[in-house]
């Protein structure tokens, strides 16, 4: 789960990271009263969950508040990539002479949080990692020794910070570790932390992305979801148990287990079509899960053809089964359906499937399968 | 032979009680693994799978009373760290953790310290381990697998058995099958299965099926290269998966442009690994062998 630049600049400063005075409004007038109490030049920045706001224009320096009031209502009416924006944060404008990267992340291949370091900041960290790998300092973690002085000293110096700002820096740095341990994160970072006019360091932008599997420790993160993040259908499919991911191609694809489903994907196009979503149903899913997974395939207008592959394992072909006719009762499905129900339960499954009113196509092995749904969403076969 | 697990592995079920971890009991017990103690807090003193297993409420009191020497755990996701740890210091040697929703964090910690202990862990997040005709440890279907000569090794659930259903019927036989589990943070990697594979006599090809996410495959791809003699067949799934979405695993997702299927096909080419175009194609290739 991604949270806004506020939001993870706040859980920064709680954990003693120095950020801009400022506050959050979802009107252009309520970002013109923040303006006034900062009496002077504030940056009004669009939060929405994508990188690039500022070429987007959704970043923009007021001088007064009554320009603050302006640009407000011009970022708030702005959709950027396909976000509506409907928050600004309305941050004192800091006086930068040099822009920094800090970020932590777990590291997978050392298996421990990395926290890297680079003089280039305000530019993406991956761009920065393509064009001067040289540029970025690491260190690794060891979880249970936490992050030494030494390390944040080294890299301090090795991004070519001086002596004045080496002591701050490494306060920042225990602070953003401390705050993504203590929120189960999987990336927090500070871009750019800069440094000011009067030589302070100050997180001026900030990111954090949550690890859902560590949320259960997080009821009062877990709320600060946004919900604009995902589609209306991934947000349903998330609150079913679903994993759900919309695609552009033109057939649905329900399965069971996240490797099969990628599998099934990458077969149709194989085939010379396109998957119209990824969706896994989980192991073990009972008939509702089903019926709901089948509700939002059926609602992407672009679906031409519905692919069914469950593999049975933990999952039972006739709860399969029976989701799918549960959800044929509500949905008149108006696409060809191609059917391949193997492993646990698989006779009983097809059984209760040949009593539908609507015709399945079933098909015996994943290959034959793909090419009939393929086919059949080019209006090539029939039931 | 077979690796990791065989007819003699005398298991220990963490979390036998639960709905799923007497359910797979059962099944393991119906395979002809020996199921020798289950493990719930609580419930020590009784007994589990119609009065098959004994239950005790620590790893080390199940350990001291049967000689158990593997562990399975089926425990919720918030306990389950706790849950390796426990079975880690009563010196177990293997522990297969199914368990799906592990937070990173903890699975960091739980990691740091088995690196500096004996056992291996395997998973989590992973369906767990097969040796056709031993014994099966974790929740892989039994009778899609038959004894034969081919290693197979995956961070998929179903479709390891997609792969394996499809080697089975077309006559093509296994020494084991290892679920390595799809999460960011692993006990056993793809190149500890292969070192194993490549040092079992009777295993003579091995399948790797991995996905996108990560640099695991490419890892193996070098290991590969340097270390195998054994052909290797790979397949990798997420050719179609865009980036920026997790699909599903945790473990499955492009980020900055790393960790896509084309990078990891890619790396696999060039050390000679045959790379199927989709899952039933990789009985083929193997039967070419």
């Amino acid at each position: 789960m991604k949270l806004h630049e506020y939001q993870s600049k706040r859980l920064f400063a709680v954990h003693g990271v120095p950020i801009p005075r400022g506050d959050v409004a979802t009107t252009a007038q309520g970002a013109g009263r923040i303006a006034e109490e900062m009496r002077g030049p504030v940056v009004v920045k669009s939060q929405v969950l994508v990188g690039g706001r500022g070429k987007a224009g959704g970043i923009r320096l007021a001088q007064t508040p009554a320009e603050a009031v302006e640009m407000a209502e011009a970022i708030l009416s702005l959709e950027i990539k396909g976000l509506p924006v409907r928050k600004v944060l309305v941050d004192e404008a800091a006086d930068i002479q040099t822009e920094i990267y800090l970020g932590i992340v777990v590291d997978r291949a050392n298996r421990r949080a990395v926290m890297m370091a680079s003089s280039e900041g305000g530019v993406e960290i991956e761009e920065v990692a393509r064009t001067k790998p040289d540029a970025i300092k690491k260190v690794s973690i060891d979880p249970f020794l936490g992050l030494r002085g030494y390390q944040t000293l080294g890299l301090a110096k090795g991004i070519g910070l001086t002596e004045e700002h080496t002591r701050a820096f490494g306060r920042i740095a225990q602070g953003l570790y401390k705050a993504f341990q203590a929120y189960d994160a999987s990336l927090a970072e500070i871009n750019p932390l800069v440094v000011t006019g009067d030589g302070k360091l100050l997180a001026v932008d900030g990111k954090m992305v949550i690890d859902d599997n560590g949320l259960f420790r997080h009821p009062d993160l877990a709320e600060m979801r946004d919900v604009d993040e995902e589609t209306p259908t991934e947000q349903q499919a998330r609150e079913a148990g679903l994993s759900y991911v919309q695609l552009e191609g033109e057939i649905g694809c329900m399965v069971n287990g996240a490797g099969l489903a990628m599998a099934t994907m990458d077969i149709i196009k194989h085939f010379g079509g396109a998957p119209a979503n990824f969706l896994d149903i989980g192991g073990g899913a009972k008939a509702e899960r089903v019926a709901t997974a089948l509700r939002l395939i059926l609602e992407d207008p672009n679906v031409r053809a519905v692919l069914f592959n469950v593999f049975g394992g933990i999952t039972r072909c006739d709860e399969v089964a029976k989701g799918i006719l549960t959800a044929f009762e509500e949905v008149k499905p108006t696409v060809p359906l191609v059917a391949r129900l193997v492993g646990t339960n698989e006779a009983e499954g097809r059984e209760l499937l040949n009593q539908s009113e609507y015709r399945l196509v079933t098909a015996t092995t994943l290959a034959e399968a793909a090419q009939k749904a393929v086919a059949a969403a080019r209006g090539e076969l029939s039931a | 032979m077979a690796i990791l697990v065989d007819k003699n592995t005398r298991l220990l079920v963490q979390g036998i009680t639960g709905r799923e971890g007497e359910f797979h009991s059962l099944q393991m017990i119906e395979y002809g693994t020996q199921v020798v103690a289950g493990v719930t807090p609580g419930k020590g003193g009784g007994q589990a799978c119609d009065g098959q297993v004994p239950v005790f409420d620590t790893v080390a009191e199940a350990v001291a009373e049967t000689g158990a020497n593997a562990s399975v755990v089926y425990v919720p996701a918030r306990f389950a760290a706790d849950a390796i740890l426990e079975a880690t210091d009563a010196g177990i040697q293997l522990i297969v953790c199914i368990t799906e929703g592990i937070p990173t964090q903890d699975m960091v910690l739980v990691r740091a310290y088995l690196d500096q202990k004996e056992a291996r862990l395997v998973g989590p997040n992973c369906p767990g381990l097969l040796s056709p005709g031993q014994a099966k440890v974790g929740i892989m279907p039994g009778h899609i697998a038959t004894t034969g000569s081919v290693g197979v090794v995956s961070r998929s659930g179903t479709l390891t058995y997609e792969v394996v259903y499809a080697l089975t019927a077309r006559g093509i036989g296994q020494t084991t099958c290892v679920g390595i589990g799809g999460d960011p943070i692993i006990g056993t990697t793809f190149i500890d299965v292969l070192s194993l594979f490549e040092d079992d006599p009777l295993t003579e090809q091995v399948v790797l099926i991995g996905e996108i996410g990560g640099s695991d495959e490419e890892r193996a791809a070098r290991f590969i290269a340097e270390r195998m003699s054994k052909p290797v067949t790979a397949f990798v799934a997420g050719r179609t998966a865009p980036p920026g979405k997790r699909m599903g695993h945790a473990g499955a997702i492009i980020q900055g442009g790393t960790g896509t299927a084309e990078e990891k096909i890619a790396a696999f080419e060039a050390v000679g690994v045959r790379v199927a175009e989709h899952p039933e194609q990789i009985a083929d290739l193997v039967a070419q062998g």
